[in-house]
This record gives C-alpha cells, structure tokens and sequence, in this order.
C-alpha cells in the first residue's frame, strides 16, 4: 500500500509526500486540519491541504521568524505574535531571558490543541508562564492596541481563507500603531517563485512600506514550501536589521541549526528577479 | 402537500437540470449554443452556467405567459412571501416599481409619494403620465437623511388630494427607516387608494425574527422587493408582489416594458433563492443581524464615527428601524460620506454599498461572516487615525424640498432649451439629476431649479458624487422648459 499526502502548489505542479499514517483529521469552524506521519519529514500539520509545518525542516522557519528580529534588537521584551498556532515560534522566543511578555493571537484553538497533542517537539513552550494565548482574529485584537509592543510577528497562513485579514493595508496599518516607536514588525512574506504566491509577495511588501520606514526581505530554503524559496519582511521603525551590532546576539550563547549571524548579514541579499517583483508595485501591470 | 414540503421544491431549477440532462441539440438561440460557440465565455463564466443560458421553449415555460415551471415557481414565491401572487422581475426593481406605479395610476391620475423615492418612480410617471403629490418625508437633521412619511402628514395629503389613486412608500429606506405600514393600509383602503410599497432593500423582513413587519404581512396592496439585494439571487432578477390585484392585468402592464427574451439565470436564482430563503431565512438573517449589531457596536466604539440603530425612532418620521442595515454618520471625523467611501475601495479593497453627504451604508447579508467584519471595522479605525480631520466646514445633508410645477411627463416632453447650469435659477427643469449612489433625484422634470439646488450639485461633484441624468452628461448645461 502506498499512502501519499500531496499539495497543489500550482495548478500544473504538485508536491508529495509519502505518508505512513494520518493521525488527526478534524474541520474546525475555520479550517480542515490534518496531521500526518511520514518518513522523509516527520510528523507534518496541514491546514485546508497546505503544508503548515514539518517537523524535520520546522527549524528553518522558526529559526529565521524569531532570530532575525531578535538579533536586530535583543533588547526586545513584549511581543505580539499572531497565528502560530503550532508553537514553535514560542518555542524560539521564550529561549530569550529578556522577553517578559508574549501575547499568542491564534484564530483557531483547534490548530493549538492538535499541536499540544501531537506536536509536542514544537508546542511544548507554550505553557509558559510568560506566554498568554488568546483565540480571536489577529485583526481584532491588534486594532484596540497601541504602542504596546516592542515586536510583531505574524505568522499566519497564506492570503487565502482565515488568514487573508493579516495580509490587508488595514491590519498593517494597525500593527504600526500597536507598536512602539523603536518597534519591529516580522511576517511570513510568500514566495517570489510562482506567480500566485509572487502576487501575495507584492501586495504585502506595498502595503507595508506605506507605513514603515525600514521595510527590508530576507530568505530562506524551506523544502516543504512551494518552490523551496521562501521570504520573510521586517519592518522597522527604527532599526535597520543590517545596521545593527550582532555581536550583542552572539553574547547571548544560544545555539541555533540554520540561523547565525553571517547568516543574519547574507539573507537579505535577495536573487535579482525577486528584487524585481518587490519594487514593481502592483499598480504597474496595470 | 403541505407548505413547508412544498417549499422545496424548485421547479424552474428542475426543469433546467432536466432539460441539461436531456442533452437538447440546440437549433434556436442563444446562438452560443450552450457555450459552445463561444469558449472565452466558458473559460470566465463556466460551464455549468453557460449550459442553461437558454430561450423560453415549451418545457422550460415563458415568463410573457406563464403556464407551467415558471407559474409553479412564481406561486410558490407567492406563498413563501404571504403574497396572492409573485411575478418574477428581470429588468431589475426598477421594473417591478414601474409596474407597481403603471398598475395603479393612468395619465393624469395623482399619487401620493415622499420625493426621497428612487428614480424608477418618477422614471414610470414620465411613461405614465400620473401627477406626484410629494409629501414631505422629515429629516433628521444631524445625519442628513430623509425618514420615513408619517401618518399625519399622508393624512392631510390624502385630505387635499380625496382623488388621488394611490399611496407609494419607500419600505424600509437604503438608510433603514421604515413607516407605520399598517396605519397606512388601513389609511388608504378607507379611502379607496391603493398602497404600494417600494421594499428594494427589505426581502429578509419576511422570512427574519425581530424585524420591522413586511409590506404584504401588512395588507399592502403591491411590493417590489430586491431578491437580488438582501435575498441572494443574481443581480438584475427580483420579484413583484402583489395581494388582491387582477394578475392578468398586471402581467399585462409588466409586458409593456418587459424583455420578450427573459434570462433563465436570473429567473432560476430566483427559484433557488426563494426556496433557500422559505427553508433557512430565518436563522440566515438572526445571523446577519448578530453580524450588524457586533459591527454596530464595535464601530462605535472607535469614536467620531457614529452607527444609528432603533434610537431614532425617538422621531415620529421613525416607525421602526432595520438593525440588519449598517450605516454610519461620519462627519464627526471631518470626512464626508462618500470620502470615506472612496477611502475604503481605493486603499483598503473594501467595497461599500454607497456613501453620500453625511454617512455610509455597508450592506450585510448572508455571504457575510466575522472575518469580513472585522475587516470593515479595522479600516475605519485607520481612515480614523490617518485621515480625521476638523469637521467644521462639511455641508450637512439637507431635504430640499422640491417645488412641482408641472408633471413630470408634461415636462419632460415638453418644448425645452439648455441653459449653462448656473444660470439656471428659476426656471423649471426639464429633467433628472440624481447623485449617484443613492440614486435618488436632486432635481426630477417639472421642479423649479433654485440657487439651494445649484450650490448643493456643486458640492457633492466636488466630494466625488456621480452625477447622472441630464442629457448633457458635463452638466454645464441643463434642460429647462420653455416658456
């Protein structure tokens, strides 16, 4: 018997993994929500079909979401993080002493409850005590709060379903004000490769600059992810992620597997194309 | 059979899926063919749509004489709407107030209406030749909107007018506002009038919990209701409802007007909607009303901006009031209504029904669910934050209360010249101008242009009002009556 989970990444390309078993499958109000077991890449969380994450190549994600920002500023201690409902981006952040505050805004308690059960390698810092999760629309909650976080990390699903509010003009106008004025904003930022996905790039990476001075993108190589070639954006009121002194990240002694911080200086030389799409504003083809 | 099994069923849906089934070789039009001859089309639309975008043919009845699928269809709309009988409308209401006017007043004959009605109603005094007695509607006059008539006030028009023919009410108005129906059936029909009610935006008042009472529930004589608007069938189809009426004579007066080649789309999204609306418009519209309070109230918690509800109906022009209706005064943020309109779609992709002067109107339906509202709501705290500004200076909405001078067709058809718009002061206008949205006439043929009139178009086209109507679509010129 062959078992095989596969995702359309476009209509003409398919992705596939080969499955042992499933281990959850359960429609919330919000989503369908899947967690597989497999050979190549662990146990793996899918929301409405889509590989959210992997327990083998998660690292690479997580690493990148929390120690760019963190690197930029370690002084960092409350943090908003939306979506993220698998853990482990807590999982990142409370390694960090100096964090006081997280705040955990995840749609869809169902995503937490299956990762508390069945992905205890990414969500067991979520008991933390610094930690408060709260079950709402990430747009909710970030439009009452103003100058309240030192960073942001949003850490959603793609613009597509639940979380297309968290890629709208109105939320990052919102996350500008629900920071401080030295604040960071991180979010998951799509991927410049296939064109639906380069769209949602676009149109993100435009919206967010009409509010904060420093918009910078930086990759990674995600093997799970559609093309490989995934980016991520970081705006900053303040800092410029390649203007600041790394050598106060390295004095913290945490060992990381894809980050470090020559690492931190090389992602955010981006691929020509990808340059390309990011400046030509969407207002241009048409 | 009982009523509820009944209600299941949709005939004119059946009777395409039958004849989709039956694989017909078409050799009459639409030329497409099924689709086939037109593959762009396929590709955008489907399939699925093109394959019964067809001709009236014995199986799939004629809307010009209904006498199976479609009479079946259009009773059971009758019965899901407490109606004696439905006619299905697919030139839009437009054509189902047309017909409500046509079918109760001829050339000369008066009626009784407010003068914040929708174009279509004087449009079908033009082609029918009835005199409009306006009655003043009232207007609030902090959010700049008309209300609703009041019994006293359509009393003494009827004491002025015993010879008038009918009573025409908008029920509920775009902004919500509805009349004291009932007092007014019992009104008119005491005097031999008919009443007829313009409900475009009132479809769910039928089949929701906690709503003002609906036209036919009332006793109304006619109502035009927008299955399209609130009911979820395709734009352009809506339904004709009338109680106590001669059907053939109004399916007579809709054919005068009435396309002879009547879309199936519209008409089978008609069938499909009733029959959703008569199996779960209840809980769909207790839910849309929850969505509309939860909006409401988040809305005013931002400050400035200010979400109305059933307090108006402290004034007496205020019956009652459709909480499923979202608007919103916006000018304590010192942004006029129609700013915040174009705000919302040029910045933040967010489409709203209209803004005018002093407010916007966000429709909430059943396509809605929390996520959308919560996107509407975190804009408007941003325009707040990155757009308020001091709102001294912004004109209010006001009712202009129009002077007839002639009856609309007389004018309308009569000698005429142009004059530049501003120069026009005093004279009678021979034509509409209407800001759109909402589409309700500044100026309808027949009334006096007045330098408040003048001043007033000059400054909703400067808020960004589309202006519509007049033959010279520049407006530096408008037609006037001769002599």
């Amino acid at each position: 018997m062959e078992l095989w989970f596969t995702e359309i990444h476009t209509p003409n390309v398919r992705f596939s993994i080969k499955v042992d078993r499933q281990l959850y499958s359960y429609t919330s109000e919000f989503q369908r929500i899947d967690i597989f077991e497999s050979q190549e890449f662990g146990r793996i969380l899918t929301l409405d079909g889509l590989m959210m994450v992997a327990e083998k190549d998660e690292f690479i994600y997580h690493d990148m979401i929390v120690h760019v920002p963190m690197a930029t500023n370690p002084e960092i201690k409350r943090v908003l993080l939306i979506g993220a409902g698998d853990g482990g981006a807590v999982r990142e952040l409370t390694r960090y002493d100096g964090i006081e505050h997280i705040d955990m805004v995840e749609i869809d308690k169902e995503v937490v409850k299956a990762c508390r059960e069945y992905l205890p390698s990414l969500s067991y810092k979520l008991s933390d005590p610094r930690v408060h999760l709260h079950f709402e629309d990430g747009l909710k909650f970030v439009r009452t709060r103003e100058n309240e976080y030192d960073l942001i990390i949003v850490d959603s699903t793609d613009p597509f379903g639940p979380g297309e509010g968290l890629f709208t003009k109105e939320f990052y106008g919102n996350c500008y004000k629900a920071l401080k004025a030295d604040g960071i904003l991180v979010n998951q930022h799509e991927s410049p490769y296939y064109p639906e996905d380069a769209l949602a790039m676009n149109r993100a990476h435009q919206r967010i600059k009409a509010f904060f001075p420093i918009c910078k993108v930086y990759q990674a190589h995600i093997p799970t992810y559609p093309s490989g070639h995934w980016l991520f954006g970081l705006a900053s009121k303040q800092y410029d992620p390649l203007k600041v002194d790394l050598n106060r990240w390295e004095r913290l002694g945490l060992h990381t597997r894809y980050y470090n911080t020559d690492l931190h200086k090389g992602c955010f030389a981006l691929p020509t194309y990808a340059l390309e799409l990011l400046e030509h504003g969407e207002d241009d083809d048409e | 059979m009982n009523g509820k099994l009944s209600q299941k069923k949709a005939p004119l849906a059946e009777a395409l899926a039958r004849y989709r089934k039956n694989r017909i070789v078409p050799f009459d039009v639409p030329g497409h063919k099924q689709g086939k001859g037109n593959p762009e089309l396929v590709e955008f639309l489907g399939a699925q749509c093109l394959s019964v975008d067809v001709n009236s043919m014995k199986p799939l009845d004629n809307l010009s004489h209904p006498s199976s699928v479609i009479k079946e269809a259009e009773a059971l709309a009758a019965e899901a709407f407490g109606a004696d009988n439905a006619f299905f409308i697919v030139g839009g209401t437009s054509a189902a107030v047309q017909g409500m006017v046509m079918c109760s007043c001829k050339r000369g004959e008066k009626i009784i209406m407010p003068r914040n009605v929708h174009i279509s109603a004087i449009n079908a005094l033009v082609l029918c030749g009835a005199i409009p007695v306006y009655v003043n509607p009232g207007a609030n006059e902090m959010l700049g909107i008309a209300l609703g008539m009041t019994v006293d006030n359509i009393r003494m028009a009827m004491d002025e007018n015993p010879d008038a023919k009918a009573v025409f009410l908008n029920n509920p108005t775009y902004y919500g506002i509805c009349s004291d129906l009932e007092a007014v059936v019992e009104l008119a029909h005491s005097r031999g009038m008919k009443v007829i009610v313009d409900e475009a935006h009132g479809t769910h008042f039928y089949f929701g919990e906690g709503l003002p009472k609906a036209a036919m529930h009332c006793g109304a004589d006619m109502a035009a209701v927008s299955m399209h608007k609130t009911g979820g069938s395709l734009t352009q189809s809506s339904l004709l409802l009338t109680r106590s009426m001669n059907p053939g004579y109004v399916r007579q007066i809709l054919c005068l007007t009435q396309t002879t080649s009547a879309s199936y789309l519209l008409m089978v999204s008609l069938d499909i909607s009733r029959r959703n609306l008569a199996l779960r418009g209840c809980e769909t519209f207790a839910r849309v009303l929850e969505l509309a309070e939860y909006a409401r109230q988040e809305i005013n918690k931002i400050g400035g901006y200010y979400a109305y509800s059933t307090e108006l109906c402290q004034d007496q022009a205020v019956f009652a009031f459709d909480r499923t209706k979202l608007s919103i005064y916006t000018r304590n943020i010192g942004l006029a209504g129609i700013e915040v309109y174009d705000i919302l779609r040029d910045e933040y992709d967010i489409q709203i029904e209209f803004g005018d002067i002093g407010n916007i109107l966000a429709i909430i339906s059943v396509g809605d669910n929390e996520r959308m509202v919560e996107r509407l709501v975190a804009a408007l705290y941003e325009i707040k934050r990155r757009y308020a500004k001091d709102p001294s200076g912004l004109l209010n909405n006001e009712y202009i209360a129009p002077q007839v001078i002639l009856p609309p067709q007389n004018a309308f058809y009569g000698e005429h010249r142009f004059l530049p718009l501003k120069e026009s002061s005093g004279h009678v206008s021979a034509e509409f101008v209407m800001c759109y949205p909402p589409g309700i006439p500044v100026l309808a043929p027949g009334e006096r242009i007045t330098d408040e009139i003048i001043d007033y178009i000059a400054y909703a086209e400067e808020k960004g009002c589309l202006l519509t109507g007049p033959e010279d679509a520049t407006l530096a010129t408008v037609k006037i009556v001769e002599g």
